[in-house]
């Protein structure tokens, strides 16, 4: 029945795949999110499914749970073609989804949550609580854990909380067991301990998807490995016959990407220098964990890292969103930590985010009152109390064309304009003043090609004017076309810092997916501004 | 998940009654529709008690004795103002927390402390000058007002309150309030029945016909002054800023917390500037049973009005004469008061079920129904 | 036993309060079956509240749906008693005019609910207005055809009538009233305790419970697991329309048997406020309901019937409007978390958007 690790999985097994995808295709408007997917998942294997973030391993796995419907394609289980109506009928066809955010209760106890839509029951009324409690432990034990079915699943370590998932899944008597980045959350050791788990589980026959985007993970974990690039499979591997380098070449890609002249950087002095600095998030949970450095004047230094690892909060806090839980940050030579955004803007700070709709833009408002978002309140587009049109329209008209945004006039909503020229809006309006650190968080996400060689150019001309600028991007290209520096940030610490310009993409790409344990890279608790080699 | 990006649809120009139908379409339909349930409630209520002889043209009798009430003679339309007057202060106080993202249900409170207030203020002075008594009997009822709604608005900004279930509440311990004071402190010395005194020289001056008091006019200029506020200086900006995208906000620099407290008091500065208008302008007393519809009234005019202060003035003046004629139609036709909520209420009803009137083909143009349609935010998530 | 209780009386503040209790316990067991009457619609109302707002419905309709189904129940006992002439049974004075009148209460009810929940669920509009809708069409559509009606000074069609407990069991000592203040009733208020203690455990016990808690917290979490989160919503609104219903009938129907215009008079906020304090339980939202009805007895008590010497003199002079506002302070108090906070569940008031399955 079971596959042991690393036994040639080629096609003279006879094995019949416990599930086959084949030609799945699913198209969002202006995106191919799958592209004529093929996936085969045999029983008792351990399959990674490994990926940028937005290459397309969510969506396939939505289609696999009933969440989405596929545009082409079928699924099959135990060679029989089915259709899955929706988390019910997959749930009922042996299909278990652990989310990446958990879709646990929290102010139930594990027993109820666990029991939540496949409950066991007394009578047809009431609910056999005492026969549940007896399964989760009996369940547990299995797998080599002591489970206490009355606990608060909000009072469980988040550790704790993934096993509760696990619970879930083999309480529905899973089959196939689909896991979405189960580890992002986790420590080394729960880690481990959850990797134990799953061995486990595949041991006994069960099939599992790992979905991941770290390579050492899925090298030590799956029996076999599929790479989907932009909606595309790109290759399946077996670990014992790949390296991470190899991986990292697949996920990455090997396309040759048009280059800007990015031109000749003249740092000046240390504009922003940041000491040990340490940003919690919503739950209280540290993640930017002592992260010191220095930006100088007329220069970029790129944050590579793969979108989790504390980047959110570490910006938010520079920005002044997010008030920090220790450390320093100076801004020319002035403490600045902990001040409000409005105090971080005069201070010069400009900032374009990731979510040009959460912190960025107001959509229903007039692109002439977002020019102004951030100065609505001074001279000269304010007089003591009262707003002055006149001069809040003409900056605007002067951004639309400097910025060359596409727009029938300064009064039309932000929200009507396309996406890219949204964007513009954002960085005309944080662009247009004195800057000394201009903070870019993703700034070209979801952007036309068109817009993103503007907003880059725009930036390169910051920096000639003598802006500090810190890059922060998961997008790696991004990062290496523009940044002097490039820091990477791995577990909210930086654990390297290399020169832009001779820095070499797959030693990046590697040390984003392993923060460099593998390599044996040296991980330097902050990156000064000599960090060159 | 791969979030799919919006597509935006390409801007369409429109033309002048393009753009007037869009702004007005929606609440014009909905109006109509609501005319014509009042129709067919008097119809079938003909039925349930007319002892089987139907008349046809009853809901034609009733409209029009309701027009004529409200607008059929200059005292007509003097008294459409004097009943316009409270509801658009207090609806003009309902949309400006809409705009901020805040739902005051609390109007009714607000009101009646303001009346209180200011009815305690010009009893004590009803012997003084009009130039004194009448401004502070006035300031009075606003700070009464006002403190009603900081209540709520301070609770929400450093607890974590959700104002919906304290203006409730608060809506009834005025009630409480005003009949204990009333009862007690108020009381006329000497009267059996608990009444106030009379507020003598703080009644606000008549300026044209038997009763249109300034009050009226105070209410009107509320109107440009909301306005302006709104649309004109930054601390509107930030109120509506805070309403459509409160983290956009708080990274231009508005401090949520300050907002929401100061917007929840000037809703109750305007309601309680409601309630002493129609109290130093219309009754001059208070009795126990100083009650009000303002509250629900005033949700209605700033639903119907979207909230901007012009669209409230129209929302009010429709209102307003509806209960202004209200006792014509009952005189005349014999159709009970009740009938303007019913009318209300379907009103309301058609512009919240806006995705579904949306599908009717011709009302495409007209902009998506209420924007605020979600006004209520997080309510579960209350407590942070 | 006397000297010890003089004793207590001659501390100034404690003897006030000792004699304030021994107030109490004298007032309320003469007084106790009016306890659960006035508790009543409050009650049922606050379990309408418990069974919207679990499953994530904010319902603030229910002065509404209470007031409609009132007068329903009302006008249709009026309009078919003439068709069952007969005397009323001796079991509650039920008559098939009560019973067809009951029916067509809770059926108004539940219309009124299926278009909160269409209005809240399928159309995802702000509850909060639609509630309001229901407020406003309420008392309009009821104060319109009471006031045509009313010209024709209809007849009542009688009301329930209370049980009466054996009297062995009401004289028992110390506990006699208790059973009096449950048994001494009509069918509704009587059915009270046990629709509280029915759903007290359903809630906490059953699968309906379960799943109705885990929609209220986390509708896609609820989702992942396969439960349709918009039928399990819709049911719950009803059944919740239900009680408010019964809480409406039971206003012209047992505690009266006439209408008054606008004679809820605030009772279906008042259950809002008993399902806040008693933290979205049955249980709780009893307690809550019992207490206020408690201490607005307890202030007519005090009108009527003053206790003696200092105690009355001060009791007599707080105004009895205190008591009136007593149960929207506490709660004012409660949501701001000033003495215990109370929190409702995480996805209470907000629409539930189905993941997109295109």
């Amino acid at each position: 029945m079971t596959t042991p690790a690393g036994a040639s999985p080629g096609p003279s097994v006879v094995l019949a795949p416990a599930l086959e995808m084949r030609g799945i295709t699913k198209r969002y408007p202006g995106v191919v999110a799958n592209d004529a997917i093929d996936l085969v998942v045999r029983p008792g294997e351990i399959h990674a499914l490994l990926g940028e973030n937005g290459a397309g391993k969510s969506t396939l796995m939505n289609i696999l749970y009933g969440l989405a419907r596929p545009d082409e394609g079928q699924i099959l289980l135990d060679g029989a073609d089915v259709r899955i109506a929706g988390p019910a009928d997959a749930i009922a066809r042996g299909i278990s989804m652990v989310h990446q955010h958990f879709m646990l209760v929290p102010v139930l106890t594990v027993a109820e949550n666990i029991l939540l839509g496949a409950e066991t029951m007394a009578n047809p009324v009431f609910l056999d609580r005492d026969e549940a409690r007896r399964r989760i432990r009996e369940l547990g034990a299995r797998f080599g854990f002591e489970m206490d079915p009355d606990a608060k699943v909000g009072s469980l370590s988040v550790g704790w909380q993934q096993r509760v998932e696990i619970l879930k899944a083999l309480y529905r008597e899973a089959r196939i067991l689909v896991l979405d980045e189960p580890t992002a959350v986790l420590t080394p050791q729960e880690t481990e301990e959850i990797f134990t788990v799953l061995k486990r589980l595949a041991a006994e026959g069960h099939s599992i998807i790992f979905i991941s985007h770290k390579l050492y993970e899925v090298m030590e974990i799956a029996d076999r490995i599929t790479v989907i690039r932009r909606g595309r499979v790109v290759g399946t591997r077996i670990p014992s016959e790949t390296n991470e380098q190899d991986l990292a070449e697949l996920m990455v890609g090997r396309e040759v990407q048009l280059t800007i002249d990015r031109g000749e950087s003249h740092p000046g002095k240390a504009a922003l220098e940041v000491t040990d600095l340490r940003v919690a998030d919503d739950r209280g949970s540290e993640v930017v964990r002592g992260i010191s450095l220095e930006v100088r004047a007329g220069e970029i230094l790129g944050i590579a890292g793969v979108a989790g690892n504390g980047q959110d909060e570490l910006v938010e806090a520079l920005v002044g969103l997010r008030r920090p839980i220790g450390g320093t940050i100076r801004l020319g030579g002035h403490d600045v930590g902990g001040h409000s955004p409005r105090a971080m803007n005069e201070a010069g700070v400009a900032y374009v985010p990731a979510d040009r709709h959460r912190f960025g833009l107001i959509l229903p408002f007039s692109i002439a009152d977002n020019v102004v978002l951030t100065s609505y309140y001074r001279a000269p587009f304010a007089h003591g109390w009262v707003r002055d049109d006149d001069e809040i329209n003409a900056a605007a008209e002067v951004a639309i064309s400097a910025y060359d945004i596409r727009t029938p006039s300064a009064t039309a909503r932000a929200g009507t304009l396309s996406g890219g020229n949204q964007q513009k809006l954002v960085v005309a309006r944080e662009f247009s003043r004195d800057l000394a650190l201009l903070v870019l968080d993703q700034p070209t996400r979801g952007l036309d090609v068109g817009s993103i060689e503007f907003i880059h150019r725009q930036v390169l001309a910051k920096r000639d004017a003598g802006a500090a600028i810190l890059l922060v991007s998961a997008e790696l290209d991004e990062v290496l076309e523009l940044s002097d520096r490039i820091a990477v940030m791995y577990r909210g610490a930086l654990v390297a810092t290399v020169d832009g310009r001779t820095a070499d993409k797959y030693e990046i790409g590697l040390l984003m997916a392993t923060g460099g344990r593998e390599r044996g890279a040296e991980p330097t608790a902050g990156v000064s501004s000599g960090g060159t080699p | 998940m791969t979030a799919a990006m919006p597509v935006p649809k390409p801007q369409r120009t429109k033309t002048i009654p393009g753009r007037i139908w869009a702004a007005i379409g929606l609440p014009l339909v909905a109006i109509l529709l609501a005319m014509l349930v009042g129709a067919i409630v008097i119809i079938a209520s003909e039925l349930l008690v007319g002892g089987g002889k139907l008349d046809w043209t009853l809901p034609w009798t009733a409209y029009r004795a309701l027009f004529g009430g409200a607008f059929g003679s200059t005292d007509a339309i003097i008294s459409t103002a004097v009943s316009t007057a409270p509801l658009l202060l207090a609806a003009l106080g309902v949309g400006f927390g809409f705009k901020a993202g805040l739902f005051n249900i609390g109007a009714q409170g607000q009101y009646l402390t303001g009346g209180v207030g200011a009815v305690a203020v010009g009893v004590a002075l009803n012997q003084a000058s009009p130039l004194v008594a009448i401004p502070l009997s006035v300031l009075a009822g606003i700070a009464v007002g006002a403190a009603w709604g900081f209540i709520p608005g301070f609770l929400k900004a450093t607890r974590g309150a959700h104002e919906v279930v304290t203006t409730i509440m608060l809506n009834y311990v005025a009630i409480s309030v005003v009949a204990a004071l009333v009862a007690g402190p108020l009381n006329t010395p000497g009267s059996i029945s608990p009444i106030t005194g009379d507020v003598g020289q703080a009644a606000l001056p008549i300026f044209i016909g038997s009763n249109g008091h300034v009050g009226i006019l105070a209410a009107l200029a509320m109107v440009a002054v909301v306005w302006f506020v709104l649309y004109r200086t930054t601390f509107g900006f930030e109120v509506r800023a805070v309403g459509a995208n409160p983290d956009a906000a708080r990274y231009a620099g508005v401090r949520p917390r300050v907002l929401t407290t100061l917007t929840m008091t000037i809703c109750g500065a305007l309601a309680g500037l409601a309630g002493a208008g129609d109290v130093l302008g219309v009754s001059h007393q208070i009795t126990s049973s100083f009650s009000t519809t303002v509250g629900f009234d005033s949700i209605a005019v700033a639903l119907l009005g979207r909230s901007n202060p012009v669209g409230i003035l129209f929302g009010a003046i429709l209102f307003g004469a509806m209960r202004a004629g209200a006792a014509q139609m009952q005189i005349q036709a014999g159709i009970p008061a009740e009938l303007i909520d019913v009318i209300q209420a379907t009103v309301l009803f058609f512009l919240v079920a806006t995705p579904v009137i949306g599908r009717i083909r011709f009302l495409r143009g007209a902009q998506a129904g209420i924007d605020t349609t979600q006004i209520t935010r997080s309510y579960g998530e209350a407590s942070h | 036993m006397d000297p010890l209780i003089n004793g207590l009386y001659g501390i100034p503040i404690l003897g006030i309060l000792v004699q304030f209790v021994g107030y109490v316990v004298h007032v309320v067991p003469n007084i106790s079956p009016l306890l659960l009457q006035a508790a009543t619609p409050l009650a049922l109302g606050a379990l309408c509240g418990v069974i919207c707002e679990r499953s994530g419905v904010v319902n603030i309709g229910i002065e509404g749906t209470m007031l409609a189904s009132a007068f329903v129940a009302w006008i249709v006992g009026v309009a078919v008693a003439p068709m069952f002439p007969g005397d009323p049974s001796p079991f509650f004075g039920v008559t098939p005019a009560l019973i067809i009148a009951l029916l067509a209460g809770l059926f108004t009810a539940l219309l009124i609910s299926l278009v909160h929940a269409w209005l809240s669920i399928s159309v995802r509009a702000d509850q909060i207005i639609s509630g309001t809708i229901i407020n406003i069409a309420a008392f309009g559509v009821t104060g319109y055809l009471f006031q045509l009606i009313e010209k024709g000074s209809p007849t009542s069609a009688g009301a329930f009538s209370a049980f009466s407990p054996p009297p062995q069991l009401v004289q028992i000592p110390l506990v006699g009233w208790i059973f009096e203040m449950f048994l001494n009733q009509g069918p509704i208020a009587m059915s009270v305790i046990v629709i509280v203690i029915v759903m007290q455990v359903l809630l906490f016990r059953s699968r309906w419970g379960l799943r109705t808690r885990a929609v209220g917290e986390h509708p896609r979490a609820a989702e992942t697991v396969g439960i349709d989160v918009v039928r399990l919503r819709y049911r719950n609104v009803l059944a919740g329309g239900l009680l408010a219903g019964l809480a409406g009938a039971f206003l012209t129907m047992e505690a009266s048997n006439s209408f008054q215009t606008a004679m809820t008079n605030g009772r279906g906020f008042i259950g809002l406020a008993a399902m806040i304090i008693g933290r979205w339980t049955p249980l709780g939202a009893f307690g809550a309901a019992l207490l206020f009805s408690s201490s607005q007895a307890i202030a007519q008590s005090i009108t009527f019937n003053p206790p003696a010497g200092d105690l009355g003199t001060i009791l007599t002079a707080v105004p009895a409007q205190a008591y009136d506002m007593l149960p929207y302070v506490v709660t004012i108090i409660v949501v701001a978390g000033l003495i215990g906070r109370s929190i409702p569940p995480a996805a209470d008031g907000q629409p539930y958007e189905r993941e997109a399955a295109t």
